[in-house]
């Protein structure tokens, strides 16, 4: 006779592709009102409906494809918005390093998707799914659950501001990106277990505070590695 | 879609990936030293903190409002509170999002 044993969690690919969408469905919510933004003011600023509709979905870098239309607006060159790209984009390198000891062992065939899908969203969500002390072999699964509902959310509601425009309710009035808020700080909450991560994360929002008014997320990207070096410098001092 | 588009497209595209590929490019030919590993462990505090600490305080990016009357800062301090002492993420979102849209049906 089989023994068939409980399930707990969920062991199967399709079952983490699944729970990778639903945990992302606060972001995905939260990113709505950006993609109906960004769609609605694509041709004013001069992009074409084709061109709109491309960015999100080959682009896909909600805070790049905002900058863009800003500047294209303002009649900036092809090389001025390249390095704006360049520039607002940089923190994506450091999550990329940071999942590195994750993604590792697996094929390009997944590490490509998986890079294309790294947003700020997708990589929040998987480092909470990473720590999660069970030993799941398919969490890429997961990672494609998040990254593959956020980018069809992202060309849905482009797509829906696109062709709504400004007859599209003000989505942006309800109040939904204050999901992502409670998102993050859900996720980074239970981090801060000692003195070192504390610090780090101390040093990151007042660093964020002090360096907000700097262009094209630079504020943030210095705010990281603030709080990245306060966090092993105290690291290293209880250590001695 | 003219050239010039195509051109700024196609740029964009092949910027933002190779960003994002950057390191899992490398897969199991990288290991990196001590550290490096010993840095990367405080990315995520400290980048997800400097993305909600913003937001929080300064909600609409210009004017600080460290007050009770702002949904955002009591909403978050609810989500971090919950996540804090149940560690339950949901729960956490939940009644974060309960508290914030409750205080601007109130603070209306």
């Amino acid at each position: 006779m089989a023994i068939v044993l409980p399930r707990t969690g969920p062991p199967h690919r399709l079952g983490e592709v699944w729970a990778g969408a639903r945990d992302s469905l606060p972001m995905l919510v939260g990113a709505a009102p950006l993609g109906a933004i960004f769609g609605t003011l694509a041709v004013p600023s001069g992009l074409s409906r084709g061109g709109a509709l491309a960015m999100s979905l080959i682009v896909f870098a909600g805070s790049a494809q905002f900058i863009a239309l800003t500047l294209l607006a303002g009649g900036a060159g092809l090389a001025v918005i390249l390095l704006t790209t360049l520039v607002v984009n940089l923190r994506h390198a450091l999550y990329s390093a940071t999942l590195l000891p994750h993604v590792a062992g697996l094929r390009q065939r997944w590490r490509i998707p998986l890079a294309f899908w790294l947003t700020d969203e997708t990589f929040a969500v998987m480092l909470r799914r990473y720590r999660a002390g069970d030993a799941s072999p398919y969490k890429h699964w997961y990672y494609l659950g998040s990254g593959l509902s956020m980018y069809v959310n992202w060309f849905i509601w482009t797509l829906a501001g696109l062709v709504l425009g400004s007859s599209l309710p003000r989505l942006e009035s309800l109040g939904l990106e204050f999901a992502m808020a409670a998102t993050f700080t859900g996720i980074v909450t239970p981090m801060l277990r000692d003195r070192p991560m504390l610090g780090a994360a101390l040093a990151a929002g007042a660093a964020a505070l002090a360096g907000r008014g700097l262009p094209y997320k630079l504020g943030l990207l210095l705010a990281a590695l603030a709080g990245v070096a306060v966090g092993v410098v105290l690291e290293r001092r209880r250590a001695t | 879609m003219n050239a010039r588009e195509l051109a700024l497209i196609a740029g964009m595209t092949l910027v933002t990936f190779l960003i994002r590929y950057s390191f899992f490019a490398l897969g199991e030919r990288l290991a990196f030293p001590p550290l490096v590993r010993q840095a990367l462990r405080y990315v995520p505090a400290a980048v997800l903190t400097a993305i909600v600490v913003p937001m929080v305080l300064l909600p609409d990016g210009v004017h600080w409002q460290v007050t009770w009357r702002n949904p955002w800062l009591l909403g978050a301090l609810a989500s971090g509170l919950i996540a804090w002492r149940f560690n339950h993420l949901l729960a956490s979102i939940g009644g974060g999002m309960a508290v914030y849209f409750l205080f601007r049906l109130v603070l209306k």
